[in-house]
């Protein structure tokens, strides 16, 4: 498979979960198992041009899938993905838990749907969990990362 | 002065000091995944462990068999009750002064609880050995009803405590009875009610639920037995009081134990307490030599590592009959589940549940708290608040809107007419608190300007009738809180854990070149304390922020502290963090009079700088007090600018607030959805408005579940029925409704900033709010009170025995 860029080729056991593959054999921890039953979501990738969580997929299913986490979203000079700077900018975090998870899917919703309304953030995020913010900063952390890659200045969405 | 010298305004800003919406140091590794939590950790040839758990509630233990577990490839050990017998530590002490097991000897008393801990070489071999040890039981008669516990014919749960007719608390009246707690004045509430014209009685019941942060209770223990010396790292809300618990009962000498708590995925009250993970995985890699992994998973959080709540309050007040309140009398039974292990200060067995008066000017009060034994798990915890303020706060809240129900007064008349008043703070309240300041009347009068509340009431009268007329088939509801919190524990003289007192401490050193490292006995979870802390000092010292470095977390480093809990970090820890940089200021006072070759007396602080009183232009900057330090100091000082400060509070703070909720409820479904939230915080002096407005919106969510949909609940065998995300309610973007915010500021009188400390209070004022709302849509049809969590479910069981669906 391809894990943020780079080709990855291991042997491993048929029930390894792709998470604790992610995490145990590629050492990227960005990816966190918070529920094991694919409710929270703070497992989550992208993969194949999908958001999966990667706690209830085998890492053989994923053999020869294209990866993209955490560790692959900022540039290779360093410089901060949109969604990155505006998960900051509008204090889309506080524990950082679900973070990495909810940038993901966020980076899938926007790639589906460059310019969505608030309801569609909400409907899109559902199935990644926050027990820190109350999701509405991290709405307009999403919102600032699409008005920044259209180009136009961030207006958060009309109350 | 030339153009280019900045002005005081903007030398003012460059500090991001108190004030300042300062974005936070924390994010700039969390939004890279680079935040490193106690599962990232990957220690050469670490072991990792698993725990066999009981099916039953309540069980004899017949034989264990660890044969076939230790025959899995993998598995190196089983640990079960017989091997740490002999270590004395098959039981642990709680905080609360009881015991818990560890792993369980000759009974099981609650679902899921630890019987056997499998020790191997990777997650999945331990999970394999755990399946496979093989436990016989004889399944006993289970007791999940706190009302029940005290019969004379309930289950004997706690045989170990059999013929103990006294507790950590006083006497005990029944087998599965903790402990008895009383406050106030018995007879003169007594009284009161006899004198009343009107009361109110009503059993309040505040449901079991708990905190579920996103990341579960984990740590990885590391004995070195050359050294003789242990470092664990772990998920821990209160590292040092963790390292004395560890040393006590391992008799590990507290020096050669290294406590460590990296980054922790929330915690809300959930990791403050000790479990028996911790103690199995110190345990394990004593046996092995090796460190030793131990990861919660979602199911053993929910159903075994603190639980919040459980408490039953039967509530009265008396009142005039025009209104004013005359006396409270409430009667607690709190269920502890299986082991009293509440992580309270020692004095208070029911937590400060006696803030029970609320924003009230009750003359007089009674409290008592009777906790029980029952076959759930243990625990007890603060969720996100301070010591049992929230089951307070939904008790006097939710009683205050059935008096003013009975009363025929609009909710918020009547809160208003009860308020304690402006001048008569310091108040002390009839339960013997001292409220340090506040201000209600401002604080109520702008929530229901702003949120036009005689309006809304006004809509709701219409349609009401709307409804009678069977125009509409929706309910609209109009929740009204005002809370007040008592947090920071807390003072020496009647504050302690573990006989270690309550105050906590920062060491702040300030380097050559003006930079700065402070350490702290706290730990954020979430709460940005990187951040704002800094704000404090930059404030304080005239240096900017962002050349703060903020470390907590390490107990070789840290000063001692007691940790993040009840919203004392600010009060308490943010309090000796500007008494420390008040001592370091003092020293840069002198240096710089040395160096301006004039007296002390005749400096002046400005911002950043000492300058010479009447004659600006000479002046020191911190900056160069801080190398100066390190080469000219005046002769018989010590060079060096460092300070730490351990801060005694003098009193705890409380803050406060007023939250308006509107609610609307479709009948035939149950379904309910807020249209609005406003909620109005006082915590006193602001350090970081958007952290603050993010730990509101937080605390609202997390009130928001609570109120709507969150149980720990258990069937009638004691099966634990929500046990995962599947069945236990975590609101997602969906549902959650949006927050508006504002505040008042009314400083601590006491504190040296005045700030009062807000995480915890939009839980304590959010949960009632919702209560509140729901109720207040069925109350024109006679309902009174019908119970929390307010789920589709249970919101359309109360409209069907109201008669709606005919």
């Amino acid at each position: 498979m391809t894990v943020n860029g780079k080709a990855v080729e291991r042997l491993v056991e048929p029930r390894l979960l792709l998470i604790h593959f992610l995490r145990d054999e590629l050492n990227l921890t960005g990816p966190h198992v918070g529920c094991d039953t694919s409710h929270c979501g703070a497992c989550t990738v992208d993969l194949d041009g999908r958001s999966v969580k990667s706690c209830t997929m085998f890492a053989v299913q994923a053999a020869g899938a294209e990866i993209l986490t955490i560790e692959g979203m900022a540039a290779p000079d360093g410089a901060l993905h949109a969604l990155q700077e505006g998960f900051r900018e509008m204090h889309g975090l506080q524990c950082g838990f679900c973070t990495p998870g909810m940038i993901l899917r966020a980076y899938r919703l926007l790639k589906e749907n460059p310019a969505p309304s608030e309801e569609e953030i909400r409907a899109g995020i559902a199935g990644n969990l926050c027990r820190c913010t109350g999701y509405q900063n991290i709405v307009k952390a999403i919102q600032y990362a699409a008005a920044k890659a259209a180009g136009t200045p961030f207006k958060e969405a009309a109350e | 002065m030339n153009e280019m010298t900045p002005t005081r305004e903007e030398r003012a800003e460059r500090l991001e000091g108190l004030g300042c919406k300062r974005k936070r140091v924390e994010d700039i590794r969390f939004v890279q995944g680079k935040g490193s939590y106690v599962d990232d950790l990957r220690l050469p040839n670490m072991l990792y462990g698993d725990f066999t758990r009981s099916p039953h509630p309540h069980a004899r233990i017949k034989k264990i068999d660890t044969t076939k577990a230790k025959a899995v490839p993998g598995v190196l050990a089983v640990l079960t009750a017989a091997d740490l017998k002999p270590l004395n530590l098959h039981y642990m002490p709680t905080l609360a002064g009881d015991v818990a097991a560890v792993l369980a000897e000759d009974k099981v008393l609650y679902q899921n609880q630890e019987v056997a801990f499998v020790v191997a070489e990777s997650q999945y071999a331990a999970a394999d050995g755990a399946e496979l040890v093989e436990v016989e039981y004889e399944p006993l008669t289970a007791n999940v009803d706190p009302f029940k516990a005290m019969a004379p014919d309930a289950p004997l749960l706690r045989e170990d405590l059999k013929d103990k007719t006294s507790g950590a608390h006083g006497p005990r009246k029944h087998h599965n009875h903790v402990f008895t707690w009383q406050m106030g004045d018995k007879d003169g509430t007594d009284a009161a009610f006899r004198k009343a014209d009107v009361s109110i009685k009503e059993v309040i019941s505040y449901q079991r639920v708990h905190p579920c942060p996103l990341e579960t209770c984990q740590c990885v223990a590391s004995f070195d037995k050359v050294r003789g010396e242990l470092t664990v790292w772990g998920t821990f809300q209160a590292p040092h009081v963790i390292r004395t618990v560890a040393s006590l009962i391992s008799k590990i000498p507290e020096h050669k134990i290294h406590v460590i708590a990296p980054d922790i995925g929330g915690g809300f009250g959930n990791k403050v307490g000790a479990y028996p993970g911790y103690i199995c995985a110190i345990v394990a890699s004593i046996v092995t030599g090796l460190p030793v992994k131990w990861v919660e998973d979602r199911i053993e959080n929910l159903s075994t590592t603190a639980f919040a709540r459980d408490y039953h309050m039967t509530t009265e007040i008396a009142a005039t009959r025009d209104g004013k309140v005359t006396g409270l009398r409430v009667y607690t039974i709190a269920d502890h589940g299986a082991f009293d292990a509440c992580a309270d200060p020692s004095k208070w067995p029911a937590g400060f549940f006696n803030i029970v008066t609320g924003s009230y000017d009750f003359p007089v009060a009674h409290v008592t708290v009777d906790g029980v034994y029952s076959n759930k798990a243990p625990g007890g915890v603060a969720y996100r608040c301070s010591f049992r303020v929230t089951e307070a706060a939904y008790c006097i809240e939710r009683a205050m809107d059935i008096l003013a129900q009975k009363l025929g007064m609009d909710p918020a008349d009547l809160r208003m007419k009860n308020f304690i008043k402006r001048e008569q703070f310091p108040y002390t309240s009839a339960l013997g608190w001292e409220y340090d300041s506040g201000d209600y009347h401002t604080a109520m009068k702008k929530a229901m300007d702003t949120v036009g509340y005689a309006k809304l009431r006004e809509e709701q009268r219409t349609r009401q009738e709307a409804f009678k007329r069977g125009e509409t088939r929706e309910l609209m509801g109009i929740g009204v809180a005002f809370f007040t919190e008592i947090v920071g524990a807390g003072p020496s003289r009647n504050c302690d854990i573990l006989g270690i007192a309550m105050f906590d401490s920062a060491e702040i050193r300030i380097h050559p070149t003006g930079s700065v490292i402070a350490r702290l006995g706290t730990k954020s979870q979430g709460q940005g304390h990187e951040t704002t802390y800094a704000q404090i000092i930059a404030s304080e010292l005239g240096l900017p922020a962002a050349d703060v470095t903020v470390e907590e977390g390490n107990t070789d480093t840290a000063p001692y502290g007691l940790g993040t809990y009840g919203s004392r970090s600010t009060p308490v820890s943010g309090a000796a963090t500007a008494m420390a940089a008040r001592k370091i200021k003092a020293k840069a006072q002198m240096i710089a009079a040395h160096m301006l070759e004039v007296h002390e007396d005749d400096l002046e602080w400005d911002i950043d700088r000492f300058s010479v009183k009447g004659n600006p232009e000479r002046f020191k900057t911190m900056k160069d007090l801080a190398w100066a330090a390190y080469n000219s100091v005046p002769p018989g000082l010590e060079p060096g600018l460092e300070a730490v400060s351990y801060y005694d509070p003098p009193n705890m703070t409380y803050p406060f607030g007023a939250y308006i909720c509107v609610i609307d409820i479709d009948v035939d479904t149950g379904v309910s959805k807020v249209r609005r939230f406003y909620a109005l915080d006082d915590c006193g002096t602001r350090i970081n408005p958007m952290i603050i407005e993010g730990q509101i919106h937080g605390g609202l969510t997390e009130a928001f579940g609570i109120a709507m949909g969150q149980e720990i609940r258990y069937d009638e065998a004691g099966n634990v029925v929500t046990a995962s995300l599947l069945d236990y309610f975590l609101p997602t973007a969906v549902e959650t409704p949006k927050w508006e915010t504002d505040w008042t500021t009314t400083p601590s009188p006491h504190h040296p900033i005045g700030a009062k400390g807000v995480g915890e209070s939009p839980n304590v004022g959010g949960v009632p709010c919702f209560a509140n709302a729901v109720n207040d849509a069925f109350k024109f049809l006679g309902s009174t009170h019908i119970p929390m969590p307010h789920d589709a479910w249970r919101t359309w069981v109360a409209a069907e025995k109201l008669g709606l669906h005919t």
